[in-house]
């Protein structure tokens, strides 16, 4: 197996604060690696720093040979990395179909065609990628329902049919089952678990313990901007270190 | 393409083709305004595809076609009086400006996209007055001349027996002669055409990264699209919509003034949008056909006008009705204008089609509601 | 050099105008998240307001015209004159100053009644609403103004006193001297910004305002009624255009669209400031007024002619794509 991700001595300060302190991680082809650590540990903030959401004062990070660092958004996510956000990038006003149908032109057209003149429904191959996904994840059935009327739930399956159906060679989930029921949790993890099975790259920023064991290949664990352990989900089970980082953020909290 | 949507086109058409016939029922038969309906029609359609789709809203769309009118003015004086070569010139034309404003404008979004090109129209309205004089002719306008070289006609031998030539199209006079409709035929199949062509944009791939982009920015960038060239390309569309729409209106008048280019211009152009129904197919065209009526028929009042249709009342409320009336018409007509637009955005939003829509819903309501309300309950049980 | 410095000095009392209008309109949008398109109209009814004062002060009466003895003629004679003699014409000459009696407490008036009535249905609405709204009252108080004064422009007197030249270069051993009224207008400019800037700094009214204008939610979670101080602003707002309009009355005959042709020249101005900064739209101001004044000089209009038309847009461009925020914006301010 080799690293489709490699990523080297990642730093970022807002004013005083260090936010990412020397991030180092690699991630291995067809893995589900997990991101896990208290809040405010820097997890959402080095996947921004992937996707050229910001840019970090100094490191590398080399996705399939080339660098990441100072790209574009677009460029980043032509070149196979799709995120899922923490609250759900939508297009709220567009039907689900179109919803979906947008991100799988851009894999299917590349950053830019000014194709006005084929109907949007006439791309079949695109559409019936988009129809795919849907069904995927569940939404079938609300295929011509507007986006902005979906549950908050619904809503981050629909973001996860966005990315799916790019099929991107690496995909960044922040939190893709926060504030889900139970049920709801497990059929995303079905989900991934299925995607997983046709071989694609998953980064998964996680606090529901239960689907990181049940997904992660491997675990990092963050805190204060910095990888503190790195290892197989055992491992990080029984890490004192991790142990006391989330300790110690409890009884921050307390 | 779905049936519905050639629907549409028939029935746009039809209307078009038809206009000389229903048009003097709301005492609008003669070309000079059918043409007026038919262009802005058509300019209409054009801003619509940008604001309707991507929510940018330019305040500098009178610049294409005051740009387009001076092209197609040039044209005619320094080549031919027909109006073919003129109208594609003109098309460019407006593209081409509209290229330039876009580079620099588009780098911002939102009320600043607004400011940016209504301030440059304004700089293209002063040039056009003062530095671009030889260019434009400044206050007096862009005319024909006499002794314009006019090359293409000149060699094969076309000239006016006496005066100035009026333009032709393939070698029909479309100035010349009373209602002469020829004028008015270009215009509507033009508008056909353009309003076929928004269609499918409309119903495009490219048409719904437009929408895309007015939903969510943040989203299409990291789904791997680029906003700009996206951006770019419907500004150029949209601006030779008006280029073309300015070189129609020289074509049916060949002449062309700063004023064409006027804040005001602007300003009818987003109106028409609005009070019609931004982003529907037909609303544009409908805004633009109510202001150019109601600014053909409101402006030509005057207070006998007013007085004569009063006259039934008693004097002395006739009097003081009359007076207060002949403020919203003839020149006052503007004041109309703007009331009219200020409750439109402030209680229909979605324009003329929304309160059409508002009321075949509310002609429908007993029968919908029951429906309604069964459809809603369903699921619940 | 003496020119050049003249053109300067020509500049900064039309900059001092551009430069209340953003203040307003950076007022405005800072606070209330508005754009407002119908700034340049107040400004115009507050040219107006100087307009009916000078029409309140001069109604006349019909007299018989005692230096005509051979047939009898009468010419108007203002009541005020009838009643009070030379001093009567004394008041009709500071017609213009005296406008301001009128103009501040009616446009701080018309502001606040549009805050109420109608801006502030438009809080929580798209920018493109709030843009076409404006837009549709600028076009309604513009016709409204032609209704009662006609289309054409309406000459003020500049009172007898600021009419002649005050040599203010002679302390410095220059031979410059400067319109006095045009100097009276730089100073009462930069006086209402310096009160507006104390009343921001100084005063709990304006520490609420300063925050409102850095996060208004969370003023509003602190449970301050920000509300009432929004219909404030915005009447303060407009009576500042009203004093720059009013007083530019001598210097600018006003007509019904004046206000358009100033509104999108300091829309230009607060871009070029920064969107939301105070600092950058009085700036700004000044700094385009003067820069219009000066590349008029003959010796540059010359070697490129019309610049002085498109010298404003041209840096506006130019500022925006070096510095996209303006010159002293803010991060996360109206980015959108």
């Amino acid at each position: 197996m080799s690293a489709i991700l490699s990523v080297s001595g990642i730093n970022k300060s807002f004013g005083g604060l260090k936010a990412l302190n020397d991030v180092n991680l690699q991630v291995e082809e067809n893995s589900i690696h997990a991101i896990i650590g208290p809040n405010g540990a820097g997890k959402s903030t080095f996947l921004n720093a992937l996707i050229g959401r910001l840019i970090p004062d100094s490191g590398t990070a080399t996705f399939l040979g080339k660098s990441l660092i100072g790209q574009q958004p677009q460029a980043i996510n032509q070149m196979g990395v799709s995120r899922v956000f923490q609250t759900p990038e939508i297009f709220g006003e567009l039907s689900l179909l179109e919803n979906v149908m947008i991100p799988a032109l851009a894999h299917a057209d590349g950053a830019f065609k000014a194709n006005w003149w084929t109907n949007l429904h006439d791309r079949k191959s695109v559409r019936e990628a988009a129809e795919r996904e849907l069904h995927d994840v569940g939404l079938e059935s609300k295929m011509y329902e507007i986006a902005d009327n979906l549950s908050r739930g619904d809503k981050r399956r629909l973001e996860l049919a966005m990315c799916l159906s790019q099929d991107p060679k690496l995909l960044l989930l922040d939190e893709p089952t926060a504030g889900m029921s139970r049920a709801d949790t497990n059929e995303i993890i079905e989900v991934l678990k299925t995607i997983h099975a046709k071989g694609m790259t998953k980064v998964i920023i996680e606090h529901d313990m239960h689907v990181v064991f049940s997904l992660a290949s491997r675990i990092s664990c963050m805190a204060q901007g910095h990888v503190i352990e790195e290892g197989t989900p055992d491992e990080i089970r029984n890490s004192p270190k991790v142990r006391e980082a989330y300790l110690g953020d409890e009884a921050d909290e307390h | 393409m779905r049936s519905t949507d050639y629907l549409m086109i028939l029935i746009f058409a039809a209307v078009m083709l038809t206009m000389p016939l229903w048009g003097p029922l709301i005492d609008a038969g003669y070309p000079d305004i059918m043409q007026r309906f038919a262009v802005f029609g058509l300019i209409a359609v054009g801003f619509n595809l940008l604001f309707g789709l991507t929510g940018y809203l330019s305040f500098g769309h009178a610049a294409f076609l005051g740009v387009g009118s001076y092209t197609a003015v040039w044209s005619f004086k320094l080549f031919t009086m027909d109006v073919i070569p003129a109208i594609i010139a003109s098309t460019i034309m407006g593209g081409v400006v509209a290229l330039i404003l876009g580079f620099v404008a588009l780098r911002r979004s939102g009320i600043y996209f607004s400011i940016l090109t209504l301030a440059f129209a304004q700089m293209m309205y002063s040039l056009a007055y003062s530095v671009l004089t030889p260019l434009t002719n400044g206050e007096t306008g862009l005319q024909l001349a006499l002794d314009d070289p006019r090359i293409i006609d000149r060699a094969m031998g076309i000239n006016p027996e006496s005066g100035l030539p009026s333009t032709s199209f393939l070698g029909f006079g479309v100035t010349s002669g009373d209602n002469n409709l020829l004028g008015y035929w270009i215009c509507a199949v033009i508008a056909i055409l353009g309003f076929y062509i928004a269609l499918r944009i409309n119903r495009s791939s490219f048409g719904i990264m437009l929408r895309g982009i007015k939903s969510n920015q943040t989203r299409m960038s990291y789904t791997g699209l680029s906003a700009r060239p996206y951006l770019i390309t419907v500004f150029v569309i949209s601006g030779m919509y008006a280029g073309l729409a300015g070189g129609l209106l020289a074509a049916v008048d060949p002449l062309a003034g700063a004023e064409r280019m006027y804040w005001t211009a602007s300003g009818e152009i987003v109106l028409m949008t609005i009070l019609g129904g931004v982003g529907t197919m037909f609303g544009p065209i409908l805004g633009a056909g109510i202001i150019k009526w109601l600014e053909a028929k409101l402006s030509t009042f005057n207070e006998s006008v007013v007085e004569h249709a009063l006259a039934f009342l008693p004097d002395s409320i006739e009097h003081s009705i009359s007076v207060v009336v002949s403020k919203f018409v003839g020149e006052g007509w503007h004041l109309s204008l703007g009331i009219i637009f200020m409750l439109i955005v402030i209680f229909l939003p979605g324009g003329v089609m929304e309160g059409l829509q508002r009321l075949t819903r509310l002609v429908g309501f007993g029968k919908k509601h029951s429906q309604g309300d069964a459809a809603v309950r369903a699921p619940a049980e | 050099m003496d020119a050049i410095i003249l053109q300067f000095l020509n500049g900064v009392d039309k900059g001092a105008a551009y430069a209340l209008i953003a203040l307003g309109l950076t007022l405005i949008f800072g606070t209330l998240g508005v754009v407002n398109f119908a700034h340049g109209a107040l400004f115009m009814l507050g040219a107006f307001c100087a307009v009916t004062t000078n029409t309140l002060l001069t109604l006349s009466q019909k007299v018989k015209d005692p230096s005509i003895t051979f047939f009898e003629a009468y010419i108007d004679q203002p009541y005020l004159v009838t009643w009070y003699g030379d001093f009567g014409q004394t008041i009709i000459n500071w017609s213009v100053p005296i406008s301001l009696l009128l103009a501040i407490p009616v446009m701080f008036l018309i502001g606040t009644a549009l805050e109420r009535g109608l801006i502030r249905h438009f809080y929580n609405r798209p920018h493109a609403d709030q843009i076409l709204v404006t837009f549709g009252l600028a076009i309604v108080l513009g016709e409204i103004a032609r209704t009662f004064y006609g289309a054409n422009p309406l000459p003020q007197p500049t009172p007898e006193f600021f009419r002649g030249q005050v040599p203010i270069g002679a302390p410095f051993g220059l031979d410059i001297s400067y319109p006095a009224w045009r100097l009276m207008y730089f100073v009462v400019g930069i006086a209402v910004m310096f009160g507006v800037f104390a009343l921001l700094q100084f005063t709990r009214f304006g520490m609420v305002v300063r925050a409102g204008m850095q996060d208004r939610s969370m003023v509003q979670l602190l449970g301050i009624n920000i509300q009432a101080r929004f219909t404030l602003i915005f009447g303060l707002a407009a009576a500042i255009a009203g004093i720059a309009g009013a007083l530019y009355t001598p210097t600018l005959p006003p007509n019904y669209e004046m206000g358009m042709e100033f509104l999108v020249i300091s829309f230009v101005v607060v871009v070029v400031g920064g969107m939301g900064s105070l600092g950058g739209a009085v700036l700004a101001g000044f700094m385009l007024g003067v820069l219009e004044a000066i590349v008029a000089l003959p010796a540059i209009s010359d070697i490129i002619p019309g610049i002085n038309q498109v010298i404003i847009y041209a840096v506006a461009v130019v500022v925006l794509l070096t510095r996209p925020r303006g010159l002293m914006g803010r991060k996360g301010v109206m980015e959108d």
